[in-house]
């Protein structure tokens, strides 16, 4: 029974992955190898996938994987399967945060918890700005290559981005969603991807 | 009359996360302006120390953290059939999306207009995110001890690769004894 196998393959993925989306990927990798549903490049392949188009990595991934494997169906079991440990955990902790949602004890902890939520997703994003803006190639041994150094077109981007999502009075209220709008036809007018 | 109200509240709900689903793209970090603007300023469905506090532990429990966050918010909102609802809706265009593209397309990401359409997009999500960690400075970093645990954690997952929940415990066990210091002080 596949879809059986399969619920069960990703409900192991939603319990064990910490860390988000990204972090199923060694979980999703081992299946493959085990059960030869897909090769290692098929699931770089849906990767790509999964990171070029709406939707959060993680669900992409597991949607893209269970449509591999089974189909429209194998789709929804693979989806259903990831996300079911999340919701029991998260349920269970929710009920329990209520419950002393005014201990003094809790109050604490968040006190040291959201500083240090709001760093993690600082460091998240200083490694996706990296990724994005810098040519980590461009330093070596011989010393750093100062004109490639940077994504320049991107950083012209973002530049303008930071500005109108933040100074310019009218757009500043827009929803993120315009922005991403405009980016995604200043990538395709000055071929951002190099493609 | 009752139940037709009943419905419209999931539904709101529902629809609301689909929409958030959409808008997303990347990792459960590139839903977070996007939550803040629908779910805080849009429907004052939570306060923005509450979304704080949801991605904080949305990090460190299994599973994807978009899921995590749509659980939490749901279920604030109408229990645990909200949580789940709310799951249904962020998890719902992905679905479609994926489906018809796994169908139909091959060789999707390979195509020259899509890889340049997101790479502008990434550049935009990055400013986006960085937008929304300023946001959650202002009420997260409230004093000087905050400020310094917000520094060392931004500089340990820059330069430490170590799981979240190491952090997330530490500065929780962090805030329990300074704060316990500041009371017996007092």
């Amino acid at each position: 029974m596949i879809y059986l196998q399969l619920f069960w393959e990703f409900f192991k993925t939603g319990l064990f992955a910490v860390g988000g989306g990204m972090a199923t990927l060694p979980f999703l990798a081992h299946i493959g190898q085990s059960t030869g549903w897909y090769t290692q490049s098929q699931l770089m392949n849906m990767l790509a996938v999964s990171e070029s188009t709406p939707g959060p990595i993680g669900i992409n991934m597991a949607t893209y994987v269970g449509f591999t494997v089974a189909g429209i169906p194998g789709a929804v079991i693979a989806t259903v399967g990831e996300v079911t440990p999340s919701i029991v955990i998260i349920l269970i902790i929710a009920a329990i945060l209520q419950q002393f949602r005014h201990n003094k004890y809790v109050e604490f902890a968040f006190y040291g918890l959201r500083p240090a939520s709001t760093g993690l997703i600082g460091a998240a994003c200083a490694g996706v700005i990296v990724e994005t803006l810098v040519n980590t190639d461009a330093v070596s041994a011989a010393g750093v290559n100062w004109a490639g150094l940077f994504n320049w077109r991107g950083l012209i981007l973002a530049g303008i981005l930071l500005v109108f999502t933040n100074w310019v009075k009218p757009t500043k209220r827009w929803h993120p969603i315009i922005f991403i709008g405009v980016a995604a036809v200043v990538g395709v007018v000055f071929r951002f991807g190099g493609a | 009359m009752k139940e037709e109200t009943e419905l419209k509240k999931y539904w709101e709900l529902f629809i609301t996360f689909a929409k958030i689903g959409v808008m997303t793209f990347g990792g459960g970090m590139a839903m977070l302006p996007i939550l803040q603007r629908e779910v805080m300023e849009n429907k004052h469905w939570t306060s923005e120390e509450e979304l704080a506090d949801y991605f904080a532990i949305g990090q460190c429990t299994p599973g994807i953290i978009a899921v995590n966050t749509a659980t939490f918010v749901g279920q604030k909102l109408y229990g645990a059939l909200g949580g789940v609802v709310a799951t249904i809706g962020v998890v719902f265009p992905s679905l479609i999306i994926i489906s018809i593209l796994a169908g139909l397309i091959n060789n999707f990401s390979d195509l020259a207009w899509v890889r340049n359409a997101f790479a502008g997009i990434q550049v935009c999500v990055c400013i986006l995110i960085l937008n929304a960690v300023v946001k959650l400075l202002k009420k997260s970093v409230v004093d000087k001890r905050t400020l310094v645990i917000f520094l060392l954690v931004l500089a340990g997952g820059c330069a430490l690769n170590v799981s979240p929940v190491v952090f997330v415990v530490l500065s929780a066990l962090a805030g329990i004894v300074l704060k316990q210091l500041e009371v017996k002080k007092a």
